[in-house]
Formats: C-alpha cells, sequence, structure tokens
C-alpha cells in the first residue's frame, strides 16, 4: 500500500502479511506512519494505492462496519452517554443480535477481563485501567477476525502498564486472536510480540521476530531505535589486515571478537554497533579499550554506566558487585561474536 | 466579608436594572384598572386577575400564542435538523471551504433585517405563501440557520473524532453514527441552540408585522402589538399579554438550564 496526505507521502509501498492467529507489532517512532496502517486496515483512511486483504479476499473498499474488524484506540473512545454494558453492547445491537445472545456475550466478556461490577456505571466514573478494559471489552464481544489496538497502553502508568502487557498475552493466547498492534514501545514490542514489523518514516525496514530485530538488526535505524539504552555506534574504517578498527584516536583490536578478520571490507569506511550488555567495565588494567566514568544510572536491577572514551561516549552495563564511582577509569571487556556491523546503514555479516 | 458584601450589592444592582422592565409590566398586569392610573402609582398591586382574563376572552391572546408556538417550534425544529447536517460536515470533513462558508454564514447573519424584508415578502407574495404559516417558517429558518450553524460547528468539533470512528467500526453508518454517538455526546450544545433559535422566533416581530397581516395567523408579538385599538390603549391587558408570552421563555431555559451552562461553557472554552 502506499499512503499521501496532500503532497506528503506517509506510506511508501508497503507490504507485510500477518498470519491467522498471529501477535503483529507495528513498530516505530511517533511519525512513521504505523498509525495509519492500522487505521487503513480498519478503513478509516483509504489508501492511495494498493490493496487490504483479509483471508484472501480484498476489503479496502468496504467500509469499516462491513469488514469484521474491532479496533481499540489509544484513547479508548469509550460512548461517554452509555453505561459499560452498553458500550459493550453496541456493535452486538448494531449487528442485530438477540437480546439473549446480548445479554451472554457481554456478561462472557466482563467475567473474561473482570469488569462484571462496573457494567451499569458510565466511562466519567472509571479509572484509566477500567476504561481500557472496557475498550478491549467492546472489541472482544464482537469476536471480529482481526483486533486492531492503537497504542492501547500508553496512557497508563508504568505499573499498570506491565500489569495489562502480561494480560493482553494471555488474553492472545486464550482467544487465538489475529492482532495487528502499534506501539513506539520497544519494551512492549519485544515481550508481546510474534512478529515485529519495524517502521520508520514511511518505509519497512524489517519484519522479524523479536529476537531477530533485537540480535539481528538490519540496518542502524533499526539497531538504534530497537534496545534501551540505545545500541553503542563507532563510525570508523577497517586497516589492511581487517582486524583492527580505527574510529578517531582509538584503535581497536576485533581479532579476539571475530571468528575471521574484516578482510573484504578492507580500508572501507563501517559502523561498529555493540549493545550495552555486550560491554562491561573491568579493572583498567584489563580490558580491551579504557575510558573515564561519566554517569552512572542505577535502575536498581541494572546500572548503566557512560564511559568517555577519547571522545566517544560509550555505554555499558555494569555487575551489582563492581565498585563504580564517577571519574574513575575503567576498562572495558567486549562479549565475542555481539558485534554488529553495518556498511552505509545496511548490516554486513563478517 | 466587606468586598463579599459589596459583590451581592452589586450583582443584585445589575439584576434589579435588568429585570426592572419585566417587574414593572408583572405588576401593572396585576392591578385593577383603577389602580392602573392612580397618581402616584401604587407599587404594590391588588392582585386582580381581570387584565388576564380580558386578554385570553377580549383579544384572543390564546390564538397568538398559539400561533407563535407552531411557528417558532416550527422553525426551530427545521433549523436545527438542518443546522445539525451543516455542522456535522464543517466540523468534520476537511472542506476547503470550510473557513469561507462560515464566514459567510457569519456575514449574511449580519444583515440588517430591513434590508431584506423587501425581498423576502415579494418572493414569499409570488409563491402566495403571505399570511401562511410555512412562509413565516421559511423566512425564520433562513434567519436562523447561520446562528444554528455556528453553535452547532463549535459542539460538533467537541466530540472527539475516535468515537465516532469506533461507531464506524462498530457497525455505524455515517448517518447512524451522527444520530447514535454524536448527537447525545453534543446534546447539550443542540438544545442551547435550539433554545437561542426557539427565543429568537419566538420574539421576532418585524418579518412577523409584514408577512402575518391576517389576525388569525399573527404571532404573539404582533397580536400585542395591535392591541390597542383607535380610541383605547389597554396597558393592563399589554401587560398580562406580555407576561404570558415571557413565562414559556422561563420555563424552558429554567427546564433546560444545566444542559445550557454546560453547553455554553463547552463552546467557550473551545472558542
Amino acid at each position: 500500500m502506499g499512503k499521501h496526505f496532500g503532497a506528503n507521502e506517509i506510506l511508501k509501498d508497503i507490504s507485510f502479511e500477518v498470519g491467522d492467529g498471529e501477535f503483529c507489532i507495528l513498530l516505530g517512532p511517533s511519525g512513521c506512519g504505523k498509525s495509519t496502517i492500522l487505521r487503513l486496515i480498519a478503513g478509516l483512511e483509504e489508501p492511495t494505492r494498493g490493496a487490504v486483504r483479509l483471508g484472501g479476499e480484498r476489503i479496502d473498499h468496504l467500509p469499516p462496519r462491513d469488514r469484521d474488524i474491532a479496533f481499540v484506540f489509544q484513547t479508548y473512545a469509550l460512548y461517554p452517554h452509555m453505561s459499560v454494558f452498553d458500550n459493550l453492547a453496541f456493535a452486538l445491537r448494531m449487528r442485530g443480535a438477540s437480546r439473549d445472545e446480548i445479554e451472554t456475550k457481554v456478561r462472557d466478556a466482563a467475567r473474561l477481563l473482570e469488569i462484571e461490577t462496573l457494567l451499569e456505571r458510565r466511562p466519567q466514573a472509571l479509572s484509566g485501567g477500567q476504561r481500557q478494559r472496557v475498550a478491549l471489552g467492546r472489541a472482544i464481544v464482537r469476536q471480529p477476525k482481526v483486533f486492531l489496538f492503537d497504542e492501547p497502553l500508553s496512557n497508563l502508568d508504568a505499573a499498570l502498564r506491565a500489569t495489562m502487557r502480561v494480560e493482553l498475552a494471555r488474553l492472545h493466547r486464550r482467544l487465538g486472536a489475529t492482532i495487528v498492534y502499534v506501539t513506539h514501545d520497544q519494551a512492549e514490542a519485544l515481550t508481546l510480540g510474534e512478529k515485529i514489523v519495524v517502521l520508520h518514516q514511511g518505509i519497512i525496514q524489517q519484519i522479524d521476530s523479536a529476537a531477530e530485530i533485537y540480535h539481528r538488526p538490519v540496518n542502524t535505524r533499526v539497531a538504534r531505535f530497537v534496545g534501551s539504552p540505545q545500541m553503542n555506534m563507532l563510525d570508523g574504517t577497517v586497516d589492511e589486515t581487517g582486524s583492527l578498527f580505527r574510529c578517531g584516536h582509538l584503535q581497536l583490536n576485533l581479532s579476539a571478537f571475530l571468528g575471521r578478520p574484516l578482510v573484504q571490507f578492507a580500508g572501507e569506511s563501517l559502523t561498529l554497533g555493540i549493545r550495552a550488555e555486550d560491554l562491561e567495565p573491568v579493572s583498567p588494567d584489563q580490558g580491551w579499550l579504557r575510558g573515564e566514568v561519566e554517569i552512572i544510572e542505577d535502575l536498581g536491577s541494572d546500572r548503566f554506566v557512560h564511559i568517555q572514551c577519547n571522545h566517544f561516549e560509550l555505554i555499558a552495563r555494569a555487575g551489582r558487585e563492581f565498585a563504580l564511582e564517577r571519574r574513575q577509569t575503567v576498562g572495558l571487556n567486549a562479549a565475542p561474536g555481539r558485534m554488529h556491523f553495518f556498511q552505509n546503514e545496511r548490516r554486513i555479516e563478517p | 466579608m466587606k468586598r463579599w458584601l459589596a459583590l451581592l450589592l452589586f450583582s443584585f444592582g445589575i439584576g434589579l436594572y435588568c429585570l426592572l422592565p419585566f417587574l414593572w409590566f408583572v405588576l401593572t398586569s396585576l392591578k385593577s384598572p383603577a389602580e392602573l392610573t392612580a397618581i402616584p402609582p401604587k407599587l404594590i398591586p391588588a392582585f386582580q386577575w381581570g387584565f388576564y382574563l380580558s386578554a385570553l376572552e377580549k383579544h384572543g391572546l390564546l390564538r397568538y400564542v398559539g400561533n407563535s408556538a407552531i411557528v417558532a417550534g416550527l422553525a426551530t425544529f427545521v433549523s436545527i435538523v438542518i443546522g445539525s447536517l451543516a455542522a456535522y460536515a464543517m466540523a468534520r470533513f476537511q472542506l476547503a471551504w470550510t473557513r469561507f462558508y462560515l464566514l459567510l454564514l457569519l456575514a449574511i447573519s449580519m444583515f440588517p433585517q430591513i434590508a431584506i424584508a423587501g425581498p423576502v415578502w415579494t418572493i414569499l407574495n409570488r409563491l402566495d405563501s403571505l399570511n401562511t404559516y410555512h412562509g413565516l417558517v421559511a423566512a425564520y429558518i433562513a434567519l436562523t440557520l447561520p446562528l444554528a450553524i455556528w453553535i452547532l460547528t463549535t459542539f460538533f468539533r467537541e466530540v472527539p473524532r475516535e468515537i465516532e470512528e469506533a461507531a464506524l467500526i462498530d457497525g455505524c453508518s455515517r448517518l447512524q453514527a451522527l444520530r447514535k454517538v454524536v448527537l447525545p455526546i453534543a446534546a447539550p450544545g443542540i438544545l442551547t441552540a435550539a433554545l437561542l433559535v426557539f427565543i429568537y422566533c419566538w420574539n421576532e416581530f418585524f418579518f412577523a408585522l409584514i408577512i402575518m397581516t391576517d389576525p388569525q395567523v399573527q404571532t404573539l408579538p404582533v397580536g400585542i402589538a395591535l392591541f390597542p385599538g383607535e380610541y383605547t390603549m389597554p396597558w393592563g391587558e399589554i401587560a398580562a399579554a406580555s407576561t404570558l408570552a415571557t413565562l414559556p421563555l422561563i420555563a424552558l431555559t429554567l427546564i433546560f438550564q444545566r444542559g445550557i451552562v454546560r453547553g455554553l461553557a463547552a463552546g467557550a472554552v473551545k472558542g
């Protein structure tokens, strides 16, 4: 599909497939066009070119109500003038379901989401988490072919978000539902997604499992966007032997980390990437390179250490037992086989 | 405490200033014929209902009330229905000329009535619609639509787009979404618009005077204005009729007060 808004090209010929019962995540920074994809699938926008297929049939010419798709909005979009029960029953009523059927389905969904006691309330009288559940319930009662989620957890506080994340995963397993889920939160994407589609400026960068996206990003954009803290990136050149990486005043000997030297890239410009957890502070007389501790981020379970090495800032993860202070000189050890190399932003395999 | 008292006195003063004419004719309507011309004037009337009876019986006040209710009611209904559809389109669809249309409407609503009275009268005359309800109703719809559209557009803009989209996905057509979701949410605004339009039509004098020359179809303001005979000035009856004419408006406003306050406030915040 492609999508223009006036002269702006929001989506540039994107194409992907979601399997039956699959939990697919559209991940990308704000403004990358991921919500637009969802709206195109739902029929809230029309594609400028291309097609949307559901079970092999084209649905892009159908109005939203004939697509058998449920949408959970970021703002929940509950009907404020209706009780929770009526919110859940609305879609069923519109489809002419019988009174008994409505009663049964609404009660079932309410039980599943533990909102049975709230059915008589209006949305204003609910907390954020409860509203979220009602919005989910409204999608579930319809038993649609596809669920679309547009950043459904982003309005919740951190603790609730973590809980709901697990509940969504559980719900997906129980219902066996096909889900397309938009988020900019990579933690959400990595925990929930079976298939992750990474987007940047309207172009699909990578479609893969969470593990592949994380451990084998296809380009520097994916590598930078996925993972927290951001992957360390060093631009430099490889010497003639293929085992020395020069980056400003830094000279890094790669021979210990690579199976075979980068001879085929000798003399070329490359970007070396390494994640913080693959970089460990050690005593200054050991390690692969040396630097000065600038900032220590203590997250309780982990400590991320920002280290200045010859005008480059690298972030490393320190174990709890290793003593650290600001301005202290430390060595850095890198995990073998965990380095990523990119040329012209694309991943290359040494 | 002192400030509080000053504020109270000040508001009381403003209230009295605004309500004085109303108070005056309410008191007048309750006087006896003798008290009416008494000098010095009596402030507290005798609380007699004579003028009301005579207004109802001799001057056919009920007929005027009925005519006004029919004309104002119909005009309000049509104006709000058309206005809702127009305002919905203005608020929702990215129409190229939305801003221009809205400004045009505002400009139209500023035309002095006297400037369009001639053409309106000629058109209605050609259509053989002078002295008919539908003739006056048509004129009132034209007069009130810009106001209705302006108020309603503001309210529709405040209904979150997602709620409507949720309705579309839940199985509604555009019109069903409007009826089942947007209109109920915008109800305070619609009520406010309806009431303002109704009050306008109920009070309108000039068009009613030139279009309705037959006493059988005249509305309240015109009816009351024509109470005076060649040699009589029935102040008491006029006061009684004016009181009765005002009561429905006060009643409506009080009944829908909460909705209107919500409506006006909601409209005000967004501007």
